[in-house]
């Protein structure tokens, strides 16, 4: 038994067990020609992957968490705080760790050149966020709630409405892009994305909950979504 | 125990939310020892891939990397560096990182990882990251021993983790899907 992990190569690894979807799932028809199709080799984690990039603070500027604040005037749409912890799969809160937002505008169009649906452009909101967890795990935007909005996956295709979130945790094998929904939302049954996530108990685990408790009273709406990054195996593992 | 919340993909408008400035260029292009390491993503019809983003992390080039795990504090960290980028792909399906090649890591059985870069693969169309290495052709002997690149037992399939030198650059193509597909790795 080497003496001290790190030097010796053995660290301690994260675990496997997920609930993501599979590459190929063929109703989301973007996967059918970018999905591996070629087994995929189990990647021991060693120091490459137990470690990631840790952010400085510098990236992010005060009001990065607020998306209604970026141009002179407010957005328009119904404005929400989005806020919960991010926590590993033990319960332990994912300190100090950058959370990347984008979403849709309040009428459901993109600010990108390739949206060009007939959905108007709101000059008073980009759709980009981002925060930094604090020492709770921690973190709060300020939005608006994104509409819905066609794509062509097929016919009459709607997304049901969301807001991508990136996050890294500490390291390499914790990295996470997610999309965030909303309850009760009458397109979930026919959106493939969402439904990619083949356990109905998972899916709810993207969906966020309406939080009267952090609604602040003539102002705005709140939603609350835990995002939990993998857990960590608790001794290192042996060379197999 | 908590399952991790679901993957999902990052669509095609991540472009809003995802590249930042510099992104590609974990060090100055003029910068000592940099060198420019970059490819095309294709799909399984051999189209180019032009809505992914391609990021990558490394060790500075004496192998340590600037994470709290990695203790081995007689090796140096290098102001400025800190082994992570970022490069969205552009129309032609292409993505290039200035870096600098990273030095020998620890394996888990007590001896070196060859040099190599660790991917991921984010795009429309791709429900949860794509997880691939990028290793050296220079390293040929240190490839040889690497508990990693052992794992692929087919050597052609093997070949598609090393770059290759081309027009003064490291090119590292990579294929979703179909004849010449990219070995992947479950992470």
């Amino acid at each position: 038994m080497p003496p001290e992990l790190t030097k010796n190569g053995l660290v301690v690894p994260y675990r496997r067990e997920s609930a993501d979807p599979p590459y190929l799932w063929p109703d989301y028809v973007a996967t059918r020609t970018r999905a591996p199709k070629r087994p995929l080799i189990t990647l021991p984690h060693t120091l490459s992957e137990v470690t990631g990039p840790v952010y400085g603070h510098e990236r992010v500027g005060e009001l990065d968490h607020d998306l209604t604040q970026q141009h002179e005037g407010e957005p328009l749409g119904e404005r929400i705080i989005l806020h919960g912890r991010v926590l590993d799969g033990d319960d332990r809160p994912v300190r100090n760790t950058l959370m990347e937002l984008w979403q849709a505008n309040a009428a459901g169009r993109y600010r990108h050149e390739v949206d060009v649906h007939p959905a108007p452009i709101d000059p008073n909101f980009e759709g980009a966020g981002r925060c930094v967890t604090d020492d709770e795990g921690r973190y709060r935007f300020i939005t608006v709630k994104p509409g819905a909005y066609p794509w062509k996956n097929h016919p009459n295709a709607w997304r049901a409405a969301h807001i991508h979130l990136s996050l890294f945790g500490p390291a390499f094998a914790t990295r996470l892009v997610t999309q965030m929904y909303f309850p009760g939302d009458p397109l979930f049954y026919q959106d493939p994305i969402f439904n990619s996530v083949r356990e109905g108990r998972d899916r709810e685990r993207m969906i966020s909950r309406f939080d009267l408790t952090e609604t602040v009273p003539e102002w705005a709406l709140a939603y609350h979504f835990d995002i939990v990054l993998r857990g960590r195996e608790t001794t290192p593992v042996e060379d197999s | 125990m908590t399952l991790p919340t679901p993957s999902q993909t990052v669509g095609p408008f991540f472009h809003i939310g995802l590249p930042y400035e510099g992104g590609p260029h974990l060090v100055e292009p003029d910068a000592a020892g940099a060198i420019r390491v970059g490819g095309r993503v294709f799909d399984g019809e051999g189209e180019p891939v032009n809505d992914a983003v391609i990021e990558i992390w490394q060790a500075n080039g004496a192998g340590r990397y600037d994470h709290p795990e990695d203790t081995r504090e007689e090796l140096p960290l290098d102001e400025g560096f800190r082994g992570f980028g970022r490069c969205e792909t552009s129309p032609d399906g292409s993505y290039e990182f200035v870096t600098v090649k990273p030095g020998q890591v620890p394996a888990p059985d007590g001896g070196l990882q060859a040099p190599h870069i660790e991917v991921s693969v984010l795009a429309r169309g791709v429900l949860k990251r794509i997880a691939t290495r990028i290793y050296f052709p220079d390293e040929q002997e240190a490839n040889e021993a690497d508990p990693v690149l052992a794992l692929v037992e087919d050597q052609e399939r093997r070949s598609t983790l090393v770059a290759r030198k081309e027009d003064g650059a490291l090119r590292f193509d990579i294929h979703l899907q179909g004849g010449g597909e990219t070995v992947f790795f479950d992470v």
